[in-house]
């Protein structure tokens, strides 16, 4: 079984869902991000999504945004992400780590070989923003020769007529955007959002994690319940950028400032 | 450039994935994919749809002013002989589509796109602009078919392109300056797609170019090949015969679509694309997506890009605005790697040059973008026989660019 398949079955049997933390690589320099990353678990993080910088990120608001343009400024290019992520696994065999980003970064680097290394680094699953179905064939064939899971979004905008066909190519859990927006803007509620996952529940087993808004404690521990997990991005880099010195650089405060979060985030999403 | 055999035709792109070649295709976030398969549903259904095109048909010939004249440059061609050999020196033909409603070509495809986004129910219409004429011409039919209009605009073209943000202001639009990245065309494309992400169930993405998602780059490039239609015809009428050669300036590349297109399958017809090669194709500082850049995925289509080694999105430059994009349309690239349109690139000098001389002798200030044909136009004519035709698409004229011209000649205005 997959690291992913393991984490959700275990947290099923605990009876409680996912807590889905994001942090950029490089973000605001490698060492920060690598301590911030190595933090995480032990803050209460579940799995981990790992955001590859991109200049053009179309469905980031302008929090991840800025969050990319720093990680490139510090020097981010795929390697140096993969190479976080190895980093990482030698002292973590078992919390899941996902990278989110866009298609370009990883065909230029060349597809196979971008597969190859990411699940030699360490990495369980994909998403890649600006890949949906109708292109899949681009990337499925590598990551699934990889066992890499290729994690899809569902959005309010997928309608019925399209879910199977959505979900047939999803591997790993689904990514559900609970919102018809970028990240970090607004919020869905707690109705929409109970409305909306019986919905993708009804053409697939797999887990339902939901992002894209998910912001409080309390709208983590609300997502992770009415779905399997929650993602948490935007509200944490915000808590980053409040700790950075006038100059952008990380202060002794920047990595308590992010896992901080992290463990109210993770208290809430316990207490079932 | 790639072994593959040429195609039975140039005309038969896209594929149903969209594709030309391996160019093209759907790379958008899921949020938007529902709405990209509704928008090609509309567009297919509109081609079949006789009062649709009869409404367009009404508004290119009696608000437009369609069919633009076809002109023979006579001073022009005189001018390019005198330094010529004996014998040499091509004429020169201008597609006066500068002499549309709004100044540009771009008012061709924008009435199309939003006659579609009224019949889709669509009431909210969002637009990214360059040097502002795809915005000018959104804005002026949203406010012939009252709908509200958001233009985005790099801050850094709203600083150069004053004139036309304001002009978009009077017809009731709403600019909203980019500050993100470079603050230029690419990244007001970047924020009309988060619009859009936003905006999905009531809004319609207009795009300026043949590029984006399918089906923009066909739709945009059907709408805009009224100009070579036309074009073909007023030729066999001045001349009895096709031109040999075909010039268009190359951004995203809608107003070379739009004249090539009804000729890629006559064998006998050149066509040259020109890019903007800024401050020289080696300089770093250009716009040459297909001479310099190479194959990747942005702003919803695979086609050529100015990268670096990482994949990231560089900067591309021009002194043109709306040349100042570091993408191409996927049919280009198409076209480029087939080796059906040779690829050219002209100076942000050359074209100043051009768009000079072109006032001085024709009459006509072009705008920046058409003034970098002209430039290749200046370049290939002497060097083709007397009896050769060269047909260069004058698609924008230059009154937007007055003030940027007139700073670069060290003249206050």
């Amino acid at each position: 079984m997959s690291r992913i398949a393991t984490k959700f079955a275990a947290l099923k049997a605990q009876g409680r869902g996912a807590l889905i933390p994001f942090l950029e690589a490089f973000d605001p320099d490698r060492e920060t991000a690598m301590a911030i990353l190595r933090g995480m678990p032990a803050a209460g993080a579940d799995l981990i999504e790992i955001g590859v910088p991109f200049t053009d990120p179309m469905a980031d608001g302008p929090t991840v945004q800025k969050a990319g343009q720093r990680g490139l400024k510090a020097g981010a290019t795929m390697a140096g992400t993969l190479g976080m992520v190895r980093d990482f696994r030698e002292g973590d065999a078992e919390t899941p780590v996902i990278l989110m980003g866009y298609f370009n970064p990883i065909l230029s680097y060349g597809v196979a070989r971008f597969c190859a290394e990411a699940a030699e680094a360490g990495v369980d699953g994909l998403i890649v923003v600006d890949v949906p179905p109708e292109e899949a064939d681009e990337i499925a064939p590598d990551a699934t020769a990889n066992g890499l899971d290729l994690i899809r979004l569902i959005a309010p905008t997928t309608g019925e007529d399209r879910l199977p066909k959505v979900l047939s190519a999803t591997t790993g859990f689904v990514y559900y955007v609970a919102i018809t927006g970028v990240t970090g803007t607004r919020s869905a509620s707690t109705d929409d959002l109970a409305a909306a996952i019986p919905r993708i529940r009804k053409y697939t087993d797999l887990p339902i994690a939901i992002g894209f808004g998910v912001r409080t404690p309390q709208q983590a521990g609300e997502a992770s319940r009415i779905a399997d997990g929650a993602v948490v991005a935007s509200a944490l880099i915000e808590g980053l950028v409040a700790s950075l010195d006038a100059e952008g650089r990380a202060t002794a405060a920047t990595v308590p400032a992010v896992l901080d979060r992290v463990r109210e985030l993770a208290e809430a999403v316990r207490k079932g | 450039m790639n072994q593959q055999p040429p195609p039975n035709s140039f005309r038969q792109g896209p594929d149903a994935r969209g594709r030309f070649g391996n160019f093209g295709g759907r790379f958008v976030a899921e949020t938007l994919m529902p709405l990209i398969l509704e928008v090609e549903a509309a567009y297919e259904a509109s081609k079949t749809d006789q009062a649709f095109q009869d409404e367009w048909r009404r508004l290119l010939t009696h608000y437009v002013g369609r069919p633009s004249p076809l002109w023979f440059a006579e001073r022009l061609t005189t001018h390019l002989r005198k330094d010529a050999a004996p014998g040499m020196g091509a004429k020169v033909y201008f597609k006066r589509d500068e002499l549309n409603h709004t100044g540009a070509h771009k008012i061709n495809a924008v009435l199309g796109q939003i006659l579609l986004a009224k019949k889709m129910g669509k009431t909210r219409i969002i637009a990214e602009t360059g040097a502002g004429q795809h915005g000018v011409a959104t804005a002026t039919a949203c406010a012939l078919m009252d709908l509200p209009c958001v233009v985005y605009m790099g801050a850094t073209d709203v600083e150069r392109q004053q004139p036309n943000v304001f002009r978009m202001k009077l017809l009731g639009a709403e600019v909203v300056p980019v500050t993100s990245g470079a603050a230029t065309l690419k990244d007001a494309m970047n924020e009309g797609l988060r619009d859009w992400v936003a905006n999905v169930r009531d809004t319609y993405y207009c795009i300026g170019t043949v590029a984006g998602p399918h089906p923009y780059p066909a739709m945009v490039r059907d709408f805009q090949s009224v100009i070579g239609i036309e074009a073909k015809a007023q030729m066999q009428e001045a001349e009895g015969r096709l031109p040999d050669v075909l010039v268009a300036a190359v951004g995203g590349g809608s107003n070379a679509m739009g004249l090539f297109y009804p000729f890629l399958d006559d064998a006998d017809v050149a066509m040259v694309g020109v890019e903007a090669a800024g401050r020289g194709l080696d300089s770093g500082e250009h716009a040459a997506a297909l001479s310099r850049g190479r194959p990747g995925v942005l702003h919803g289509n695979r086609t050529y890009l100015l990268q670096d080694g990482d994949g990231q999105i560089t900067e591309a430059h021009s002194i043109s605005a709306g040349l100042d994009y570091p993408g191409v349309g996927p049919e280009h690239s198409w076209l480029h790697e087939l080796g059906r349109v040779t690829y050219s690139g002209v100076t942000d000098d050359e074209a100043l040059a051009a768009f000079q001389l072109c006032s001085k002798l024709e009459g006509i200030i072009p705008a920046l973008e058409p003034a970098h044909a002209l430039a290749e136009v200046m370049k290939m004519a002497p060097k083709m026989p007397a009896e050769k035709i060269i047909l260069m698409n004058l698609c924008g004229r230059g009154d937007k660019d007055i003030f940027t011209v007139a700073k670069h000649l060290g003249e206050n205005i």
